[in-house]
């Protein structure tokens, strides 16, 4: 028992500090603009946390920040790197607007947003299988592959988008016709007018679901031995390179879930740019949130806060200034967190090996 | 207790603590380690009493080492037996804790390895230092780089290269990048980056574990021009062929000591061997309680010679390759009795690895037939190899045994976590309660300590990691048990509480493969001992048949 609550203090330690130094930092920026601390960051509190539409956005930009911070997560405790949650994301939400455009509006709500949700996971997955697949069969580091993998990904969207299927004078497709998530707006009109919507709660599942499999399921077990040490888990009968395959198609799969927030919850269709960052901030969201779905959701909380709060505090100070924190916060983070910098450091020692290959073969 | 990845085997006495304690032969029972009369051209290298611990586990004591200026001189031993360490301390990387070492006749105890390289010592070690993306000539010059102003100046770089390797006579393309090297030629780019920081004194460490036979050749011609320059030439090997072939002088080392130091010219390579492994060894042995050869234990051999009509793991015609691509395993046979323990003696790196790994699954067999009982195990995977009753403890538990940051409980399921899975509809998870009540029973029957299922493996003492190992691995149903270093780095009292369970296991009528460093465990545990060489039995004698001193020549290649 007193492990356990020593463990879990040693667990939140660190993102304490990494948010005590951005606090630090954030005064200094402050009172560099002229502006007292103090009031700022009353108005950031006020501005999320303290009315209902502020929260709303926040919790609407949480449940994309979770579903690629889980993304990230499972990737990482196989030990793999996806950086391409970016492209998965943005492949998911295509995939669910296209499905609930061309689904016809006699299909059921729930069965439509039910294929939905299976389109944008699906395709997420599709995005994940192609670093998975050449890393198992070639060893090819996922680093390289998905950040690559972004690009082909997003130019491919902006195409299709662009010279096929958008409606004239814009870059987004038709509105979808069934298989929409209703607002929670709807049900607590106190939320009027923030975009959060019920895919929260599919994102909360999902993070519970990743917990369970990670943690009790013989799956999850396995995922993870490979994760800390491939060579032990080969030993214990563990087909290393099928778990390699297996664990990005389900991280693509989480990137894509996130996909349906902003489309079926929120806008109606798929727009181009919708992800806007949020595949890469996942990285940032998992790594505070130390690889644990529980930790995601929490640290999903924390960036989708500064990120609301920069537009709340922007009549004082421009809002870059809650960019500033979320990066101080990112740095801290990675500086003090001994498996952070594990990962960080294999991550980057597998990009430079592959890359180092590449360019033998080329030269 | 700490995972350091990668230890040359000679560290092996870092790790290895109780074998080496017991083997330690008593204080000036040996020949004259030392030289006396001063060489014409003058000592190179005066290492006198040299010890040398890590923690609790000493790696040298009362090491002395005699080099005079242009030899060849061979520093030979066992695995463990201090030669790396001794010859760590010599370029720097160590600093002793006692003793002195004179370098060209200046007392230069204690330096750093930037002025052993200032004095002229350079060592090439066993695994390469080297960068892979660079090319030849970078790779020696780095550090030293030839400038133009601020820019380096490669040309010159690369003359300078070609000119010494002209001179030394050290093949290689300058330009050629490291990585499309061969084995061979980038050890030369060790010996020229040695030799271009101006060497004089040149330590190899065991050069020749990855060179193939015309390798070898050309490294011996590049060492005598070497000598013929007056260059001094320290080479740590336990292969007796190679001593005689190129050494002029020998000392020989055995659990961190010095034992003698003699001229090649007036030895043979039975005589090494017999230092090398020395009659102290067998005798230690037969007092220790532990692994005494009891009568009993010739009854059992009997015993099982009668069961030989079954068979419990055959192994037909096995060719594998190793992790370089060559053949590390050449058309091997052989079969294991149940109630049998078959023992592998040999230098580590002559296919034993190799062997385990295929049996077990982990790597492909290029042709052959491995049948256990009436299950032909080829083409099928761990798991199913594990199920049809092969259990596997490998040789190196930090690496494959267990995962580290898992729990004891965890631990103790590797490899079987399919059989502890919930029924019915949670199909996929993992049944705590069968995991924990798994846990209370191994933990209870194996006396693993601290008996605490929520630990992390990480956190026990090496001997209570192994146990854990022996308990997931022995403590269930098997029929035949690949037991690779199965006490290595393993106190006293967990040595014999292991041996104890391989003989019950032997009485229970498994069919057992040990395959150890340690000879004294081979003789102690054994019914039959194969001497492994290059990939192959050289040798396979009924144990009662066997001491060291019978076998060291096998093991070296001596006799073949």
């Amino acid at each position: 028992m007193k492990s356990s609550l020593y463990k879990l203090a040693s667990a939140f330690l660190a993102p304490l500090v990494a948010l005590a130094i951005a606090a630090v930092v954030g005064d200094l920026l402050i009172l560099s603009f002229g502006q007292a601390p103090a009031t700022v960051f009353r108005l950031l509190v006020e501005g999320t946390w303290g009315n209902p539409y502020g929260l709303g956005q926040v919790l609407y930009k949480a449940t994309t920040l979770t579903c690629t911070g889980l993304a990230f997560a499972l990737a990482g405790r196989a030990g793999l790197f996806n950086v391409g949650a970016e492209g998965q994301l943005a492949m998911g939400g295509f995939a669910a607007g296209i499905v609930g455009m061309l689904l016809p509006s006699s299909v059921p709500a729930v069965i439509a947003t039910l294929l939905c949700l299976v389109a944008a996971m699906s395709a997420g997955a599709a995005v994940g299988a192609v670093p998975g697949a050449l890393r198992a069969k070639f060893g090819a580091s996922e680093v390289i592959v998905t950040i690559m993998l972004n690009f082909v990904v997003l130019a491919l969207l902006n195409w299709l988008v662009a010279a096929k299927i958008h409606v004239p004078e814009t870059l987004h497709t038709p509105p979808i016709v069934a298989g929409g998530v209703p607002r929670i707006a709807d049900a607590f009109p106190a939320f009027h007018g923030s975009a959060a919507n019920w895919t929260l709660i599919i994102a909360v599942v999902a993070a519970l679901v990743s917990a369970w499999y990670l943690f009790r399921t013989r799956a999850g077990y396995e995922l993870r031995a490979v994760g800390l040490q491939p060579d032990a888990a080969e030993y214990g009968g563990v087909r290393v390179s099928r778990v390699l395959f297996t664990t990005m198609c389900l991280s693509g799969a989480l990137a894509g879930l996130g996909g349906m927030n902003f489309v079926l919850g929120y806008k109606g269709y798929y727009e181009e740019g919708f992800a806007g960052g949020a595949g890469f901030l996942g990285i940032a969201v998992a790594l505070v949130g130390r690889n644990h779905p529980l930790g995601i959701l929490l640290a999903a909380l924390l960036f989708a806060t500064l990120s609301q709060g920069g537009l709340a505090v922007n009549a004082l100070v421009p809002k870059q200034l809650t960019d500033i924190l979320t990066a101080v916060v990112i740095l801290a983070v990675a500086t003090a967190v001994p498996e952070v910098q594990r990962q960080l450091r294999a991550a980057a020692s597998s990009a430079a090996s592959s890359l180092a290959g590449a360019m033998r073969r080329e030269g | 207790m700490t995972y350091e990845p990668d230890e040359p085997s000679d560290e092996g006495a870092v790790r290895d603590t109780s074998p080496a304690g017991r083997r330690l032969p008593p204080r000036g029972s040996t020949a004259v380690a030392t030289a006396q009369d001063p060489p014409p051209n003058g000592w190179a290298v005066r290492m006198r009493d040299v010890a040398k611990s890590f923690g609790a586990v000493i790696a040298n004591r009362d090491a002395t080492l005699d080099v005079a200026k242009g030899e060849i001189h061979a520093l030979v031993g066992e695995n463990g037996a201090g030669k790396s360490t001794l010859m760590r301390v010599l370029s720097g990387l160590y600093a002793p804790d006692g003793g002195t070492i004179e370098v060209n006749g200046r007392d230069v105890t204690g330096w750093k390895t930037t002025d052993a390289i200032a004095a002229g010592v350079g060592m090439v070690h066993q695994h390469f230092m080297l960068v892979n993306t660079l090319t030849v000539a970078e790779n020696v010059v780095l550090g030293q780089e030839p400038s133009r102003g601020l820019t380096i100046d490669m040309a010159r770089g690369i003359a300078d290269v070609r000119a010494l390797s002209a001179k030394s006579g050290l093949v290689v393309d300058p330009t050629a990048r490291v990585a499309d090297l061969s084995v061979g030629e980038a050890q030369r780019v060790e010996i020229l980056k040695a030799l271009y920081r101006g060497a004089k004194i040149l330590i190899l460490d065991e050069p020749t574990a990855v060179l193939s036979p015309p390798e070898v050749q050309e490294l011996w011609q590049v060492l005598r021009a070497l000598r013929a320059n007056g260059g001094t030439v320290i080479l740590i090997t336990h292969k007796l062929d190679e001593v005689i072939d190129v050494s002029d002088t020998i000392t020989v080392m055995r659990a961190g000591r010095t034992v003698t130091r003699m001229a090649t010219a007036d030895t043979t390579p039975r005589d090494i061997a017999k230092a090398m492994v020395g009659r102290e060894v067998a005798l230690a042995l037969d007092a220790s309680p532990g692994i005494q050869v009891t009568g009993e234990n010739r009854a059992m051999r009997a015993d099982a010679s009668s069961k030989a009509l079954r068979i419990a793991l055959a192994v037909d015609g096995l060719t594998v390759r190793g992790d370089r691509g060559t053949i590390a395993i050449q058309n091997l046979s052989f079969s294991i009795a149940p109630g049998e323990v078959l023992g592998i003696a040999g230098v580590e790196g002559n296919g034993q690895t190799e062997l385990l790994e295929a049996i077990a699954g982990l790597r492909a067999a290029e042709s052959g037939r491995i049948v256990l009982e009436d299950t032909s195990l080829i083409g099928l995977d761990v798991r199913a190899r594990a199920d049809a009753g092969l259990s596997h403890v490998p040789e190196d538990r930090h690496r494959r045994g267990l995962v580290l940051d898992y729990t004891v409980a965890d631990n103790l399921i590797l490899g079987r976590q399919h059989h502890f899975t919930s029924r019915g509809l949670m199909g996929g998870t993992l049944d705590r309660t069968r995991i924990e009540a798994n846990a209370a029973l191994q933990i209870k029957s194996f006396d693993i300590r601290p008996p605490i299922a929520s630990l992390p493996a990480r956190a026990l003492s090496g001997g209570n990691q192994q146990k854990i190992v022996i308990a997931r691995e022995m403590g269930r149903e098997f029929r035949v048990l690949l037991a690779a270093q199965p006490t290595r780095g393993v106190d006293v009292g967990a040595i014999e509480f292991i041996h104890a369970q391989i003989r019950a296991a032997r009485d229970a009528g498994k069919g057992i493969l040990l395959v150890s460093a340690d000879l004294p465990e081979v003789l102690a545990l054994s019914d039959r001992i194969a001497v492994m060489y290059g990939g192959t039995f050289v040798t396979v004698l009924p144990a009662a048949e066997c001491d060291a001193e019978l076998l060291g020549p096998y093991m070296t290649g001596a006799a073949a």
